[in-house]
């Protein structure tokens, strides 16, 4: 396969300036979405390194690798970095920042430099949390609770609240520059009901973003100005309320899980839509069923309060209310379902990740529901039942989705293909140790094992130890396409402006693209998804 | 957003009002009403809010629908945040 | 189209070029001015659920805690403030006319009241200290319990009105901070001539954002002062 081309190389965004500076003083959105994929896959591996702690400890029922409080700072730390600085960010300032202007045929988002901003924002909070990490560290679980975040702890909780206060803003600079652009900047002919679902997606992401993260910073700054400065607010010496602290920290942190999925959930409509070539089913239902949940997912967080004693009546109401917001992620998978039905479809590594997606954000989401009732909720709250469910949604679900979504779009992005079959490959490898790694801790949580303990009864080894096994092979998984994404980029076979025969104004700009997207401002005169007029391509692209 | 120019006669209006009404605020709350004090306190406050909202911020005189939309939004999404809370503050005396 | 010969004469240096045109850079930073204010809404919003929860709770801590501010000095500041949102909405219309030389006294006066604002703030905060009513260590409700003995006062909770009086009263004075120095930028920039009717995005967003932490005073100048000046009987 040829390695270098022919003719002379056409000017792109990625040639068109070389040097450091060219890098990071850029506000070109294709640029800065490089920088955050540079950054996160950074803090993805802080955070996995200290997840393959917590698997090696629980390797065994005694309490043998680690100290009880180190193990404290293990889980806590995986939680807000694999979070705030990996989940979070992810899709949306990787993804959407570089595909959002290009779907709707813009030359950039909004605000070119706030988009940088927000990546400087990033950096300096992962620069504190990084120091925060060799100082000390921070047990009080992801969550902060209070009374010991404010009163108790002796590790480094204000200057990891100080970290996530910053990469809140970044986060909340995302969305606003997402929302502006959305409703300015669409091409002529781009109409809302043309719109890629990618674009609805993370239009309802946005609005999470938006309207929840400021709750987490005034939250996490009323923790800070409690723990320096003595302030009485969650102190229950002083008639402070714990439970306020929940409430507040639950009112960003569940609708946060939604700016983790929902995005995925963009991704998943567009890998269904194109290795089935089909026009997905139910347009309509699938764009208004994302910002349904973007306003349900803000009505129920106090399911994380069930046993912490909230009122029973309120207890009741989120709980209904924690049902109802399954239904617009169901009506989803009825649609993607329904859009693979007698569509033509193509084994390749995206549609790997999307079926793998599929299968399992449907376990995470069922098993949410077992959660949202009080009665199972009792026994299994605090147990590994909640990590299995959150892992499912989080790794099987948003992980997969940023996967398929990387792969779908790596030929844009890099004017280069990946090789497939290590592709599929490492697919496989994740979806088998995912399932090996979290399955179970669906059944030990059901028999009682408690979440955040570092010793556990004998009985539970078996279960552990199968898990710890399942980790490794994730691990791999994972490994391998940092491995070969980077091979591509220089031994890659050259992608063409649209190898996957796809929809949407992304595939006809060349790839990788120039720096201002487009020679000419297209303008839209089609429908979406019209897979009917868009011939599928002569093979599907494999290298070697 | 709107192009045309604001006479500074309505600004003035509006400030006269706005000072007006925090006079009368501050002066009510010497008064007994029992209960309602605290209501008068807020009404009073939101028609100020309104006052600076629809004249100082121009939002009576936009075109742009999505202004007022994305106002009432967050405004609701506040609410949201206080009423549901309050549903488990208030209930929690009851079991 | 950005290549069409109009297009390129028409616009100054502050024409941005991704945008089509300047009506469409207007219209994303206002809009994008809005939504921050709306996420400033829900920012504020967490301390007014606090205080909600709390006040229920303590009342007459609370009510005691309110009376012990000055609500002269409080009712002074609020003035200020509206004085200062006069000086913002006659700048931004004087940016539309123009006006440069009105424009940049307007600025100066609003920022003048800034400055005023915070100084009386800082007064008051002053007294709170002497009054030992900082939370914490240094806390003494001893004043408070014997000037209301009609009530009964327990000063472990009238902590939690104090640290919100400080929590609130310090975030809105720290964004006033803000508001001054944006409005020092755009004094400088009125200055050398830069707004006029062609282009005056900036006064008119950063008049948004000072309008918006009028608004946040409007509100706490009675939910924190007003809370019980009922005579005492």
């Amino acid at each position: 396969m040829a390695t270098v081309a022919i003719t002379a190389e056409r000017e792109h965004y990625l040639n068109e300036e070389y040097g450091i500076r060219s890098w990071l003083l850029t506000t070109d959105h294709k640029r800065i979405a490089l920088l955050y994929l540079t950054s996160i896959t950074f803090f993805f591996f802080i955070g996995g390194f200290f997840a393959l702690l917590i698997r090696l400890e629980l390797l065994t029922p005694a309490g043998d690798l680690v100290l009880a409080d180190t193990y404290n700072k293990l889980f806590s730390m995986h939680g807000q970095v694999m979070i705030f600085f990996f989940l979070i960010p992810s899709i949306p300032a990787v993804l959407g920042n570089f595909l959002v202007p290009l779907m709707i045929g813009a030359k950039d988002l909004a605000f070119p430099r706030i988009n940088l901003l927000s990546w400087y924002l990033y950096i300096i909070a992962g620069l504190i949390y990084i120091h925060c990490i060799v100082t000390g560290g921070v047990d009080t679980g992801w969550t902060f609770y209070t009374p010991f975040s404010t009163a108790f702890s002796n590790t480094r909780v204000i200057e990891a609240g100080i970290a996530i206060f910053i990469v809140g803003f970044s986060s909340i600079l995302t969305g606003l520059n997402f929302v502006v652009t959305i409703h300015r900047m669409r091409a002529p002919g781009m109409t809302w009901s043309r719109l890629p679902l990618f674009i609805w997606a993370h239009y309802a992401t946005s609005i999470i973003q938006l309207l929840g993260t400021p709750v987490l910073a005034i939250t996490l700054l009323l923790v800070i100005f409690e723990r320096a400065f003595n302030l009485g607010i969650f102190d229950p010496t002083r008639g402070g309320d714990p439970l306020l602290f929940q409430h507040l920290f639950w009112f960003y942190s569940h609708p946060a899980v939604y700016i983790m999925i929902l995005p995925a959930m963009g991704v998943e409509s567009e890998l269904i839509a194109c290795f089935a070539r089909k026009r997905p089913f139910g347009y309509n239902f699938i764009a208004m069923s994302s910002i349904a949940i973007a306003v349900f997912g803000f009505l129920v967080w106090a399911h994380h309060m069930f046993t912490a004693g909230i009122s029973l009546y309120s207890a009741l109401i989120f709980s209904i209310l924690s049902y109802l917001v399954a239904v617009p992620s169901a009506i989803k998978v009825f649609n993607w379902t329904a859009t693979m039905y007698k569509g033509s479809i193509s084994f390749t590594t995206p549609m790997l990740y999307a079926f793998g997606f599929i299968g399992l954000f449907t376990m995470g989401g069922l098993t949410g529901l077992f959660l949202a009732c009080l009665g199972i909720d009792v026994h299994v709250h605090d147990t590994y039942f909640v990590i299995a469910h959150f892992h499912y949604i989080m790794v099987g679900g948003a992980v997969m989705g940023y996967l398929g979504g990387l792969h779908f779009w790596w030929p844009k992005i890099s004017g280069r293909m990946y090789p497939e079959s290590w592709g599929r490959l490492a697919a496989l490898l994740v979806f088998a140790g995912f399932n090996l790694t979290f399955f179970p801790q669906f059944i030990l949580g059901y028999m009682g094992m408690p979440r955040r303990y570092w010793q556990y009864p004998p009985e539970f080894q078996v279960l552990n130890v199968l898990s710890t096994a399942g980790s490794t092979i994730l691990a791999v998984g994972y490994v391998l396409p940092m491995v070969y994404f980077l091979w591509s980029m220089r031994y890659g076979k050259i992608a063409s402006d649209n190898p996957w025969g796809a929809a949407g104004l992304e595939w006809q700009t060349p790839s990788p693209p120039p720096t201002f997207n487009f020679d000419q401002t297209p303008e839209v005169t089609w429908e979406a998804y019209n897979y009917e007029e868009i011939p599928a391509p002569a093979e599907v692209p494999v290298e070697r | 957003m709107s192009e045309h120019v604001m006479s500074s006669k309505m600004y003035y209006t509006i400030w006269i009002a706005l000072l007006c009404l925090t006079v009368i605020t501050a002066a009510v709350s010497f008064v007994d009403l029992g209960r309602f004090n605290t209501v008068v306190a807020l009404v009073i406050a939101t028609f100020k809010a309104l006052l600076v909202v629809l004249f100082f911020m121009h939002v009576k005189y936009t075109s742009e629908r999505l202004t007022k939309i994305v106002i009432v939004a967050a405004i609701f999404w506040l609410f949201l945040l206080l009423a549901l809370s309050m549903a488990d503050y208030g209930t929690r005396h009851l079991i | 189209m950005n290549d069409s010969p109009v297009a390129v004469e028409q616009h100054g240096p502050e024409h941005l070029h991704h945008f089509v045109d300047a009506e469409q850079q207007r219209d994303a930073a206002s809009l994008g001015m809005w939504l921050f204010l709306a996420t400033e809404i829900m920012f504020f919003g967490g301390m007014f659920l606090a205080y909600l929860v709390y006040r229920s709770w303590y009342y007459n801590e609370f009510a005691a805690g309110s009376r012990s501010l000055d609500i002269y000095l409080g009712t002074i500041n609020t003035a200020v403030l509206i004085c200062s949102s006069l000086t913002v909405a006659l700048g931004v219309r004087a940016a539309q006319m123009g006006n440069r030389k009105l424009l940049v006294i307007l600025l100066l006066l609003t920022i003048a009241f800034g400055f005023a604002f915070l100084a009386i703030k800082g007064v008051e905060w002053y007294q709170k200290y002497e009054e030992h009513h900082i939370p914490g260590r240094t806390f003494n409700a001893d004043d408070l319990v014997r000037d209301y003995p009609q009530i009964h006062i327990d000063q472990r909770p009238e902590q939690i009105y104090f640290s919100l009086y400080f929590a609130m009263t310090g975030l809105h004075a720290l964004h006033m901070i803000i508001g001054v120095g944006i409005f020092v930028f755009l004094t400088y920039h009125a200055w050398k001539g830069r707004y006029g009717p062609k282009y005056y995005t900036p006064v008119e967003i950063g008049g948004l954002y000072w309008h918006f932490v009028d608004i946040v005073w409007i509100y706490l100048f009675p939910l924190l002062y007003l809370i019980d000046r009922k005579p005492l009987r």
